[in-house]
């Protein structure tokens, strides 16, 4: 019975040495995947990376990588927030067409209402009810899309306008730096922080990892559930506002093509979607990942379907591959 | 009876993996006969009937039904060669009607609904789902379902736990007759009153191996007690004691149960748990001491009765609360208490984190200081700390313990601690409970390893059918007054209040 006292002290073959490097440190793998696709395209396309590119690559990697924030806390819970591109777009439109009656600062609090809502109302549904997140989330997304759709008849005479500073964090650069860096960096290391030093941080690695564990150690989840799509929705909200300073051309499906990536972003960063697993430091290389991997297959000419089906495939296969390297059994 | 046995299996052995269930088991039934077949927790009993019934291989022994070898390898087969089962837990699919589930076993439906009837059941749907079906009933079903196609052997397990009396009434009423028709019925049950009054022989079981046959008669439950402890029974009595029974009192108790009731399992259990002291809870398997452990964690809403925490009154709508109170709970299935992909201090600091006001910034000095002193006194081996799955089992029972001395929970409700882990960290458990109660702390302590007993704790409550049998000092809990007592029997060696009455002990045709 004393098996498992047991030590081994035997030399470890070094396979599983660097298995165990890489599963202690899980971003080695993808700042290694990062740089080469880098190496990749600067072979295809000699003198491509420069400032410009570097600069352009960032800022369209921002909102992506802060709504795959949103997928990140949820994952970690075991959950996922299909939501995010609705809202995003909800909070975009809704500010576009009220700063147009209202001052700015008015108008970004009006947009967060629903955002505020839908995350409330995803909440309840999950933490109480224990509706499938990505049913629940999938649902107040489309009745989101739904109610906005209304929204606009009763604003169609307005139009819509992007207030300047929008614009400017979205695409100005500063020496050659991103604005939009701005409010990323405080959001992205707020994330790290709550993930990593606090309380509640700590309860969506528990709550994901073991519910049961959890519950019993006195953690009431629906609390935690429904701070965390709360907090998801405002996000979501807030990348809307940085997007749209960003396309600058508010429509009804402004945000809804990063879901999808999004998920994919913090999936190939290493969040487990079973949760109690992963990070938000991961999440924002699988954003960059994501969006050099755009860029490639752009550069490669190819008609449009085969750039889909190949970034499919990069992504499964990344994955796949990931976990592999990562997953220490 | 010289008849030729109907069942009669032999030198039956199976091991899981290093571990031996049966080593050398035999079992031979004769027709006509009810056979009780006896043991204390892990004898190998569930071992031997799921051979039987064909859901094991066993990896060596013969088993011949009416002269003749099988060689079962299914249930299905089992019912071929005549041995039909009624496990403890309802077998009807919950999703499909009754009729439905009939056909799946191809059991004829006239016969069948002549036993519902035979068993109490007079207007039954057989197009009612069975979800819809009440639990008695169902088993009341599974067992009609097995008469249907009238075994040679039937084998029922436990089958009156969950039945009230006049359902279990009709139940054994219905065995009696099938050994009247010369067919034999196996019989397990933890209770001596039915198999007193129902049984002809048993079989003991002990380790694994068959160790006696005893017909039953009259005070045969001494002999069947004395067969299943075996040696212990005398080396009992010689083993150090802690602190001695003094109970304390006159203090105010600090977790009072008064006729607490957990839906059909817990009934009326009053007994009270002081300031520094370890209470035993001994039982056997199911009889309630899950529901006791739920309610006291405030996992369960217990159906009756009420639990105080220092002499108030108190509901518990989940652990959170008991939490609250200082009561900590630390479940016997360490899948269930960890966070196995997190590390061993996030496993330890969780409680911290739980309520409302510390979900801000953690002060991580502070943890690292409250966390590094529980790991260093129970001595975790933290090598691999960066994964609590990493760590061997007994390191992640102790981090299970090691969160509620950081968290400083008053009263700790340990549900079987020391289960498959190595000697050396049970001793440790061992010392760290003790000097739990030295602190003036509470220790819950169910524990399935007897002898534990008297090693950690000050006094041992038995529990049996849901109900409190005893309450023993340590000094007294040997291993032998603690079985017969989880086995219902009295705590005096009294014959005249023994179940069955009478004086002589059994005849015994050792194997």
């Amino acid at each position: 019975m004393s098996l498992g006292a047991t030590s081994t002290t035997a030399p470890v073959p070094l396979r599983r040495r660097i298995k165990r490097f890489m599963s202690d440190r899980p971003l080695v793998p993808l700042l290694i995947l990062l740089v080469l696709l880098v190496l990749v395209l600067q072979i295809l396309r000699p003198g491509i990376i420069n400032e410009r590119w570097i600069a352009n690559t960032i800022k369209f990697a921002i909102p992506l990588a802060l709504l795959a924030g949103c997928q990140t806390m949820t994952m970690l819970t075991g959950g996922i927030d299909l939501s995010v591109g609705t809202v995003a777009t909800m909070s975009a439109f809704i500010m576009a067409t009220q700063v147009i009656n209202h001052d700015p600062a008015v108008a970004i609090l009006i947009c967060m209402i629903p955002a505020v809502l839908i995350g409330l109302a995803n909440g309840i549904g999950v933490g109480v009810f224990r509706v499938h997140p990505l049913i629940m989330t999938l649902g107040t997304s489309l009745i989101g899309i739904g109610c906005l759709q209304v929204y606009q008849r009763t604003v169609i005479a307005t139009g819509t306008k992007v207030p300047d500073f929008l614009g400017w964090l979205g695409t100005g650069l500063t020496y050659g730096v991103p604005n939009a860096l701005l409010l990323f960096l405080p959001v992205a290391a707020l994330i790290i922080f709550t993930l990593r030093r606090t309380g509640f941080g700590r309860l969506l690695y528990a709550v994901g990892d073991n519910e049961k564990a959890a519950r019993l150690s006195g953690v009431v989840y629906w609390k935690v559930i429904i701070a965390l799509y709360i907090i998801s929705s405002v996000l979501a909200g807030i990348v809307g506002l940085l997007y749209v300073g960003l396309i600058k051309a508010p429509s009804l499906s402004l945000v809804e093509p990063l879901v999808l990536p999004s998920v994919a972003a913090a999936v190939i960063g290493g969040t487990s979607i079973f949760g109690g697993r992963g990070g938000y430091t991961g999440t924002i290389l699988g954003a960059l990942i994501l969006t050099v991997l755009t860029t490639l297959l752009t550069v490669l000419q190819m008609p449009e379907g085969a750039r889909r089906i190949l970034f499919g495939l990069i992504i499964l296969l990344v994955t796949a591959a990931y976990l592999r390297i990562i997953e220490d059994r | 009876m010289t008849s030729s046995p109907l069942l009669d299996a032999t030198g039956v052995a199976k091991n899981y993996g290093a571990v031996a269930a049966l080593r050398n088991a035999s079992l031979s039934v004769l027709p006509g006969e009810v056979h009780a077949l006896m043991g204390a927790n892990g004898a190998g009993k569930s071992t031997l009937v799921k051979i039987l019934t064909g859901a094991v291989p066993a990896d060596s022994g013969s088993i011949l039904i009416r002269g003749q070898s099988h060689d079962i390898r299914s249930p299905a087969q089992a019912r071929r060669a005549g041995l039909v089962s009624v496990y403890q837990e309802p077998a009807l699919i919950p999703d499909l009607d009754v009729a439905s589930n009939l056909r799946l076993t191809r059991t004829p439906l006239e016969p069948f609904r002549q036993w519902v009837r035979e068993l109490g059941v007079p207007d039954l749907d057989i197009y009612a789902t069975a979800r819809d079906i009440p639990l008695a009933i169902q088993r009341v079903l599974d067992l009609a379902r097995a008469l249907a196609i009238e075994p040679d052997v039937l084998l029922l397990d436990e089958m009156t736990a969950a039945l009230p009396a006049d359902l279990a009434e009709k139940v054994l009423d219905v065995v009696r007759r099938q050994s009247k028709a010369g067919r034999s019925v196996i019989f397990i049950s933890h209770r001596f009153l039915e198999i007193a009054a129902l049984c002809d022989r048993a079989t003991v079981l002990r380790d694994g191996e068959t160790v006696g046959v005893v017909d039953i008669e009259p005070g045969v439950e001494e002999r069947i007690v004395e067969l299943m402890l075996g040696a212990k029974m005398e080396k009992a009595r010689a083993a150090a004691l802690p602190s001695g029974d003094a109970v304390p009192s006159g203090s105010q108790a600090r977790l009072g149960l008064r006729n607490l009731r957990v839906g059909t399992r817990l009934q009326d259990v009053s007994f009270d748990l002081h300031n520094g002291e370890v209470l035993g809870v001994v039982a056997l398997e199911g009889q309630g001491q899950d529901q006791l452990f739920g309610a006291l964690s405030g996992s369960i809403r217990p159906s009756g009765g009420t639990i105080e925490v220092d002499g108030r009154p108190v509901e518990f709508a989940h652990p959170a609360d008991a939490v609250r109170e200082g009561i900590a709970y630390v479940p016997g299935d360490r899948a269930e208490a960890l966070l196995m992909q997190q590390s061993v201090q996030h496993n330890i600091a969780l409680p911290f984190s739980a309520s409302l006001r510390n979900w801000g910034p953690i002060d991580m000095r502070k943890e690292r200081q409250l966390v590094g002193s529980a790991i260093e006194r129970l001595q975790i081996d933290t090598r691999a700390q960066r994964e609590v799955q990493r760590l061997s089992g007994g390191n992640q029972q102790k981090v299970t313990i090691a969160r509620w001395i950081a968290a400083d929970a008053r009263t700790i409700l340990c549900f079987d601690p020391t289960r498959g882990i190595d000697v050396r960290t049970k001793k440790e458990i061992y010392r760290l409970l003790r000097e739990l109660a030295e602190q003036g702390k509470s220790v819950l302590f169910y524990t399935s390893e007897l002898e534990e007993v008297q090693f950690v704790c000050d006094r041992a409550v038995v529990i049996f059918g849901g109900r409190v049998v005893d309450i023993f000092p340590a000094s007294v809990a040997d291993e032998a007054t603690l079985t017969r007592a989880s086995y219902g029997l009295p705590r005096d060696e009294k014959r005249d209040i023994a179940p069955t009455g009478g004086e002589a002990s059994g005849q015994v045709n050792a194997t």
